[in-house]
């Protein structure tokens, strides 16, 4: 019996691990090409795994040719807007779905569950004029617009307040706070969880984001690592060095986070993805 | 007096919920109407409308656009390969989550990095993700020719070949959504009593009844769950798509999303009314499936 259950633990890990590896490999490629000449990329020889040297040549190049630093910046605003925008709003509206009475309310939530069946393309058109008509396009703004409000956010952070106990704000109303009172000091503390849970997925999203920032951002100088990576690889679609460096910086920034903070990551996952 | 004066504290208290309530829901609603609700009627209403040669207004065409749309081969092609797509994404990316999240489900020595490993494609750009399995299938430098080099075969058009690019497109798909499904179902997995499992090893049943039998029934609203927010996803495939295809490429046509025909007339041929009909055209199949789905629902998923 304990033999059986060691060949099953055995042969689980290496399912796993077989799979871990391929999960892995394309970023291994990914670095180690980076780091490879242009003539070492494209070689014939199956066996060239590694760099004869590790030379950063196509980091250096990639970061003044695309302006790298910028387009840090420019990703960093956007997440930051998206993220502040998303969860302040979602959270009041999320509080008042969630635990106020009032007239309209079901309209309201109607409306958030509408947004949420329908696919996000059909908003990008109308939102590209609305953007290219206040002469916005190629701004910080025009990165966080679509991402102003979320209904997805307010139906999640609605979740949240709704599982918390209701005499919290009863003994809150009898020490004499209003409404807005007791939602700031006492009721939005308590669905911190949520908000974080929403904080990462709107910043991962926003991170994600491809087609939007396509549209609205076309300069250069304007535009999130997303849509750079894409227009280098139209520009210079054989250098695969310097693709795969670009994409490497891309991604780093993204992949130390997520190392850091990988239980609230997954946990955030794992309950906003849980309640979509 | 002391009933009016009740009455009196209640009409205040519902005064003031209305008014702070209001007061929370109101950016929230304003920006959804100016930036969801009304877009999608503004979308609907551009389909009608033929944009003007070197974009001179809007010229009402009524139904010519989706005329021309259902007589248009190529969106046939695309609404038959982004079905491809999903057809062989989901159903792969979901069972293979599943397995993984099964056999994470327990204590074992690392977890916590296998898991981690799982879930890294999840945050990385697509763009990035998209570039590199283009190099991995690069047919003359890429890494899996190599390797098929090594072993003595022949190399393969994984991506420029138009009868198979779709699926190996789709294989990046599935490799990038594991782990977010993974999760999804190991916090599903979580929630099933620890106690029925032990019942049933005193029963005596192994492993696999114990999967079939306490596991699927249990994990279901979670899988019904995943699916449907797979299947939606799928459809509205872009990105792989539009990176790992040349435009050049004669794979492009075998390959090609309805989002992504919708991205190039909208924004690369500035026909923004037949780009419009196209979105609608994805909107009222993302509804069906919805419908559908909600009634499947009733019929499979176990909720206890």
């Amino acid at each position: 019996m304990e033999r059986k259950k060691t060949t099953g633990t055995v042969v689980i890990h290496i399912v796993l691990i077989l799979g871990a590896i391929i999960m892995l490999v394309p970023f291994l490629w990914m670095i180690l090409t980076s780091f490879k000449t242009v003539s070492e990329a494209t070689q014939v020889d199956p066996f060239m795994i590694f760099p004869s040297k590790w030379r950063t040549d196509a980091f250096t190049s990639v970061v003044s040719k695309m302006q790298f630093i910028r387009l840090y910046l420019n990703t960093l605003l956007m997440i930051l807007g998206r993220v502040v925008c998303a969860v302040l709003t979602a959270t009041m509206a999320g509080y008042a779905l969630g635990r106020l009475n009032f007239r309209g309310k079901n309209l309201c939530f109607s409306l958030v569950l509408f947004q949420m069946m329908v696919p996000a393309q059909i908003f990008i058109i109308p939102q590209y004029l609305m953007v290219s008509k206040m002469g916005m396009l190629n701004t910080t703004f025009a990165l966080i617009f679509p991402g102003i409000v979320t209904a997805f956010g307010t139906f999640l952070l609605r979740q949240s307040f709704m599982s918390l106990p209701k005499d919290l704000e009863e003994a809150a109303r009898l020490d004499g706070c209003n409404i807005g009172q007791t939602f700031l000091y006492i009721m939005a503390p308590l669905t911190r969880s949520g908000m974080v849970a929403l904080g990462i997925f709107t910043a991962l999203f926003a991170f994600k984001d491809l087609m939007w920032p396509l549209v609205s951002n076309p300069e250069q100088s304007s535009m999130p690592l997303s849509s750079a990576l894409a227009k280098l690889q139209g520009q210079f679609s054989a250098n695969y060095p310097e693709l795969m460096a670009a994409s490497l910086l891309a991604c780093i920034p993204m992949i130390i986070i997520y190392i850091i903070f990988q239980k609230q990551f997954i946990e955030g996952i794992a309950t906003s993805g849980g309640k979509l | 007096m002391a009933g009016s004066k009740v009455k009196q504290v209640q009409t205040k208290q519902t005064r003031n919920e209305f008014m702070w309530g209001w007061l929370f829901v109101l950016p929230t609603m304003i920006g959804l109407l100016i930036l969801n609700i009304i877009p999608i009627f503004t979308t609907i209403y551009q389909s009608f409308f033929k944009t003007g040669a070197f974009g001179k207004g809007n010229i009402f065409v009524g139904l010519d656009n989706y005329r021309q749309m259902f007589a248009d081969s190529q969106v046939w092609r695309a609404l038959l390969n982004t079905f491809e797509y999903a057809v062989i994404e989901v159903p792969f990316s979901i069972i293979i989550a599943l397995v993984l999240a099964v056999l994470l489900n327990r204590k074992m020595k690392g977890r916590s990095i296998y898991r981690t490993i799982y879930f890294l494609p999840m945050v990385a750009a697509p763009a990035a993700v998209a570039m590199v399995w283009r190099w991995l299938y690069n047919s003359e430098f890429g890494l899996l020719n190599h390797a098929l080099s090594v072993i003595g075969l022949e190399k393969v058009n994984w991506i420029s070949n138009p009868k198979i690019a779709i699926i190996f497109v789709a294989i990046v798909g599935i490799w990038s959504v594991i782990g977010y499904n993974m999760v999804l179902f190991l916090s599903g997995l979580q929630e099933i009593p620890k106690d029925y499992y032990e019942a049933a090893d005193i029963d005596g049943a192994n492993a696999f009844h114990q999967f079939v039998n306490i596991t699927i029934p249990l994990i279901s609203p979670t899988m019904f769950f995943v699916t449907v927010t797979r299947v939606i996803a799928a459809l509205q495939v872009f990105d792989v798509i539009f990176m790992m295809i040349d435009k050049a490429s004669a794979a492009l046509p075998t390959t090609r999303s309805l989002v992504y025909l919708f991205y190039k007339y909208s924004f690369e041929e500035q026909n923004k009314g037949y780009g419009s009909a196209i979105v609608v055209l994805l909107l009222v199949i993302i509804m069906i499936i919805t419908v559908i789905q909600n009634k499947a629902q009733q019929k499979w998923v176990n909720y206890n």
